[in-house]
């Protein structure tokens, strides 16, 4: 199985006053392509830091990381924004759809970035995936929590990403809905192929994954699977 | 790595969308432009519309091609050139008389001329009937329609001008040359030339006219027959009107008053500009989550900064475009405001200049002031998306100066096309930019004041509020600055229109003259100071006047400077015949600005004189520099000896030179006489008596004159103010908007303290506490700062002393003080009105 995202020896160290706040220390590890992954740990284990470091939206000094076969460090700003459009799906704890934009909006816009033609076409399609075919003119604000991390996930499936970084994504939800969403982030990682790295509390959902590794005061305490 | 395949239409279809779901908070910025654009599209439209409306009607207005003028009767050289331009077509005498109307022992001062010939060429002799504009030829006189009508005269009735009285064959309504504004003081009334010798009235003194008119030969170069003939003329004492030097002539007399209402406009189209960037700032703010997930989703800088920019252009655009009609809607307005003022009926248009002028302004205007706040969109990170980032990226200090430094070199083009002037732009700029430092500096202190020395013992609602003013993410700067310069900028419109209005404004006080008798020959004055001393009447001054014309300057003789290409010395004072006097003193109206008064003098040496400040300018003489005068024939030698500054905007009579006494004594001389009337009747039967026994003496009725300006003076305030109540109207579209983006930072803080238990009253208040102390900080740091900016203006530009007016102060600064507290308030009640939940859900779309 090939690599899609490789960490090696990687630091994140933030400067909060005086002072240096560790966040993360010689952290390494391998996803493969299709493969399923989970970082769980307590509040300020540094989960949230070691996410957006891999999916390329903040920098470090110390260590590496290679993202679909690119050192990330060595892209710039606008480099990464590419990388992402073209490899890349995020689904986020509070959604983060665009408040102006409606459902199927919100879907097509990594499509747009790409400059597919019809993508309109293909945005239906996704929102029908996901049970919204009769809301894609809804604004994030007309839809329930549920029904948004749902427009989340159509959009990060959108581009057919190689890889989905996925923070939280049950956690602004109840169970029930929860699990709905669960069950179609693995449906479509199976459908698609795309490589899972999931950041959670929850044990039971990380327990779903084929990988994962527990951080505690940003070091890696536990590698499963 | 390749890019992204987006293009620029899906960079439009994005602020498009984003754009429509937020045109609720971007109206307001359009609303500001709109009227910014307006205010400056309308004015600066009409000052070229009315120029291109003089241009168009100038031979009307002249009433031939052109003309040759003098103020004596012209020597034969002037004959010889006249003859060569084809001899003239018309001819004409005229001079201010007092008319009398023996049918009802009426009398009025007019303007008597006296015309030979098919005059006028082009425009309108309107008359009633139509047929009296040729009768009068015949031996008749037509007299103003406005004067027959004011002193119950109808057709048939006569008219007295000195010796002669002549039948009224018509109603005169409309004659090239003469303006309603003078002739409002001095009515026209046209008899045949023949008639002006038995008058009597052409005498020493006497301010005579004499004008040739000419019809030029078709395709005549207007251009090179003034180049060519006017020199030639003016060395002869005359000088030559082309209908082209008429239309300019006339453009400048509405240029500087053009000027100020463009400058207003301007101010208008400034607080547009203010309310832009300050909401800008807030919209930004709100966006960063939004620019934070693009950036995730693969988004470039460049990609998200264009989405944003591309919203401020469009808004641009549609406030340039909207501005631009209601500017056009507004021109339909000045000629009703300023009615008979203008010289010619002004056809209003659209022009394509106006629509690009509107369009231009709109968007360089709005992305100008909307690139700051727009640069912070390129530091989002796109964590930000994940977490909340405090550590924020520096703006790059390059961009920020050269955005800086775009908005000052744009103020200040702007300002130097509309004034012309680079001083004066220069000054109006740097004054913006030390109002906005002073401004900034006072809010910035206020806060660290306030936190230094804050107020722990007050109750909670106080300090939560106190507090609200100098937390993170405040509005304090935001809204001191808005506020500050709205108000400094309405403030300093309301002092600068005082100034001009109160400038112009004449004393009427209880001693000062409201008659002035002038043309009285040195043998009339005893019996005309006696007359006016029978009626009850004082005799306030008796005045005597030389006239005289300048020889030489500095040993210099005219003619030889009047040749003399590089010369900087004024044609008015190598042509003009000056009406001197000689008295001991000064009047109140003068004080010396450099050299010795000398009262009396011996007449052997050379005589010491004094001249006005205008007068040494344009002679480019000081003090010890000779100076000689032809008196009617006879040289004589004087020196400068002292330079007065003079008022002449006092209604009364003023001059460039002043002899001591001992000189000119026995020279031959007429006066002016002043006196003060106590009642129009009164006034009326003195001017009857005087026009009986002494025709040759003209008399101006200053209350009438007075009057007069009064008018004109409130026609001119009406547009002022009516351009001044627009920017207000800006300026309250602007603070409703930086108070609208502001309410964001409010909302939320009022909603969790709503969870938290507190009642809707204690919301309120803290709400109110600090939207009040924000109004009135900035309001009064406004209004303060108008007050040192009018002061410098009353200082170097309208050279007058400056004393504020007690409106801004008792009605500005408590209405923008209340307005912002009203507006804050209302803009907060919804807080408290729905549920906590309701109101957190909805900030949050």
């Amino acid at each position: 199985m090939s690599k899609i995202l490789k960490v090696q020896h990687l630091s994140k160290t933030y400067r909060s006053g005086e002072h240096d706040l560790n966040v993360l220390n010689n952290v390494s590890f391998e996803v493969g392509s299709g493969e399923s992954f989970a970082i769980v740990g307590p509040s300020g284990s540094g989960k949230t830091t070691l996410l957006g470091l891999c999916a390329g939206l903040d920098t470090t000094d110390e260590g590496e990381i290679w993202l679909c076969g690119q050192n990330l460090f060595e892209l710039d700003e606008d480099g990464r924004a590419r990388l992402r459009n073209q490899n890349v799906g995020f689904v986020f704890q509070d959604f983060q759809l665009l408040p102006t934009l409606t459902a199927l909006e919100n879907v097509i816009v990594p499509l747009e970035l790409r400059g597919v033609k019809k993508a309109a076409d293909q945005g239906k399609e996704l929102l029908a995936k996901v049970g919204l075919q009769d809301r894609e003119g809804h604004y994030p604000s007309q839809l329930s929590g549920g029904e948004q991390q749902r427009v989340a996930l159509a959009r990060a499936f959108a581009n057919k990403p190689s890889i989905l970084f996925a923070d939280e994504p049950t956690g602004n939800l109840d169970d029930d809905t929860g699990t709905k969403i669960e069950d179609l982030l693995f449906e479509l990682n199976k459908e698609q192929g795309t490589a899972l790295v999931i950041v959670t509390h929850d044990l039971e959902l990380a327990q779903k994954t084929n990988k994962s590794i527990r951080l505690r005061s940003g070091k890696i305490e536990e590698t499963v699977g | 790595m390749g890019k992204n395949n987006t293009g620029f239409s899906w960079l439009l279809k994005m602020a498009w969308r984003d754009g429509k779901a937020s045109y609720g908070k971007l109206l307001l910025f359009v609303f500001s432009i709109t009227l910014g654009v307006a205010a400056v599209v309308s004015v600066h439209s009409f000052s070229d519309l009315l120029k291109e409306n003089i241009a168009s009607q100038s031979k009307a207005l002249l009433g031939a091609d052109y003309l040759i003028e003098s103020d004596k009767p012209v020597n034969d050289k002037v004959i010889g050139i006249m003859d060569s331009l084809g001899g003239a077509d018309a001819k004409e005498i005229n001079f201010l008389s007092m008319a009398a109307f023996p049918g009802n022992n009426g009398t009025k001062l007019m303007e008597v001329r006296g015309v030979e010939g098919g005059f006028p060429f082009y425009g309108d002799l309107e008359t009633t009937p139509v047929s009296a504009a040729d009768d009068y030829r015949n031996g008749g006189a037509l007299v103003d329609a406005t004067t027959m009508l004011q002193l119950n005269l109808k057709v048939g009735d006569s008219i007295k001008l000195g010796a002669v009285t002549l039948p009224i064959t018509g109603d005169l309504e409309t004659v090239p040359g003469s303006t309603s504004v003078f002739g409002a003081i001095a009515p026209p009334v046209l008899i045949p030339f023949t008639y002006i010798e038995a008058t009597g009235l052409v005498q020493t003194g006497s301010r005579i006219e004499y004008k040739y008119y000419f019809k030029a030969y078709e395709n005549e170069d207007m251009v090179l027959l003034d180049k060519k003939v006017a020199p030639v003329l003016d060395a002869e004492e005359a000088d030559l009107d082309t209908h082209l030097t008429e239309a300019r002539r006339l453009g400048r007399r509405y240029e500087n008053f053009g000027k100020f209402l463009n400058l207003v406009g301007f101010i208008a189209l400034l607080l547009g500009c203010v309310g832009i960037a300050s909401g800008m700032g807030i919209y930004v703010q709100m966006k960063l989550k939004s620019i934070a997930v693009l950036k995730c989703l693969g988004a470039s800088k460049r990609q998200s900064y264009l989405i944003f920019f591309l919203q401020i252009a469009c808004m641009g655009i549609v406030g340039g475009l909207l501005g631009t009609v209601i500017g056009y809607l507004l021109q339909q307005l000045f000629p009703i405001l300023l009615g008979d003022l203008l010289p010619v009926d002004v056809d209003i248009t659209l022009s394509l200049q106006s629509v690009l002028l509107g369009l231009s302004l709109g968007l360089a205007m709005s992305i100008l002031f909307a690139l700051y706040p727009l640069m912070k969109t390129l530091y989002v990170s796109p964590l930000q998306a994940l977490r909340v980032v405090q550590e924020t990226k520096p703006r790059s200090k390059r961009a920020t100066t050269a955005v800086g430094l775009g908005i000052v070199l744009f103020v200040f083009s702007f300002s130097f096309w509309l004034l012309g002037d680079f001083m004066r732009s220069l000054f109006f700029v740097v004054g913006l930019l030390v109002v906005f430092l002073i401004l900034t500096a006072v809010a910035r202190f206020f806060m660290a004041m306030l936190k230094r020395f804050f107020p722990y013992s007050w109750s909670f609602i106080a300090r939560q509020s106190l507090k609200n003013l100098f937390r993170p993410q405040n509005q304090t700067l935001v809204l001191v600055l808005s506020i500050g310069i709205g108000t400094f900028l309405i403030s300093t419109l309301y002092f600068t229109k005082d100034m001009l209005l109160e400038k112009a404004a004449i004393e009427d006080s209880a001693n000062s003259a409201n008659m002035i008798l002038m043309d009285i020959q040195n043998p009339q004055m005893d019996d005309v100071s006696n007359t006016i001393k029978a009626s009850g009447y004082p005799v306030i001054d008796k005045i005597p006047i030389v006239t005289m014309r300048v020889e030489t300057l500095k040993n210099r003789h005219v003619e030889d400077i009047r040749k003399d290409t590089t010369s900087q010395v004024g044609r008015w004072i190598l042509n003009h015949e000056f009406r001197v006097t000689y008295r001991e003193s000064l009047i109140g109206s003068e004080r010396i600005l450099e050299g010795d008064w000398i009262s009396s003098v011996d007449a052997n040496s050379d005589v010491p004189i004094s001249v006005s400040s205008d007068f040494a300018n344009m002679a480019k003489v000081t003090i010890g520099d000779p100076v000689s005068f032809n008196v009617q024939g006879r040289i004589m030698n004087t020196v400068v000896q002292s330079i007065r500054e003079v008022d002449w905007s006092r209604l009364q009579p003023n001059f460039s030179i002043v002899f001591p006494s001992g000189v000119l004594e026995n020279a031959p001389q007429f006066g002016v006489m002043t006196t003060r009337t106590t009642d129009d009747q009164g006034s009326a039967q003195l001017q009857q008596q005087l026009v009986r026994q002494f025709p040759n003496v003209s008399i101006l009725d200053l209350k009438r004159i007075l009057s007069l300006l009064e008018d004109i003076l409130g026609k001119i305030g009406w547009v002022i103010n009516f351009m001044a109540f627009f920017s207000i109207f800006v300026g309250i579209a602007v603070l409703m908007g930086a108070i609208y983006s502001s309410k964001h930072q409010r909302v939320k803080q009022g909603a969790l303290l709503r969870t938290l238990g507190a009642q809707g009253y204690q919301i309120l208040k803290m709400i109110a506490i600090e939207y009040a102390i924000l109004g009135f900080l900035g309001a009064f740091m406004g209004v303060l700062l108008a007050v040192l900016g009018s002061s410098l203006l009353a200082y170097m530009l309208f050279e007058t002393t400056f004393t504020p007016s007690w409106v801004p102060f008792l009605i500005i600064l408590p209405a923008i003080t209340l307005l912002v507290f009203a507006l804050g308030v209302g803009n907060s009640i919804g807080i408290v009105k729905n549920s906590p939940l309701s109101v957190l859900k909805k900030e949050k779309e």
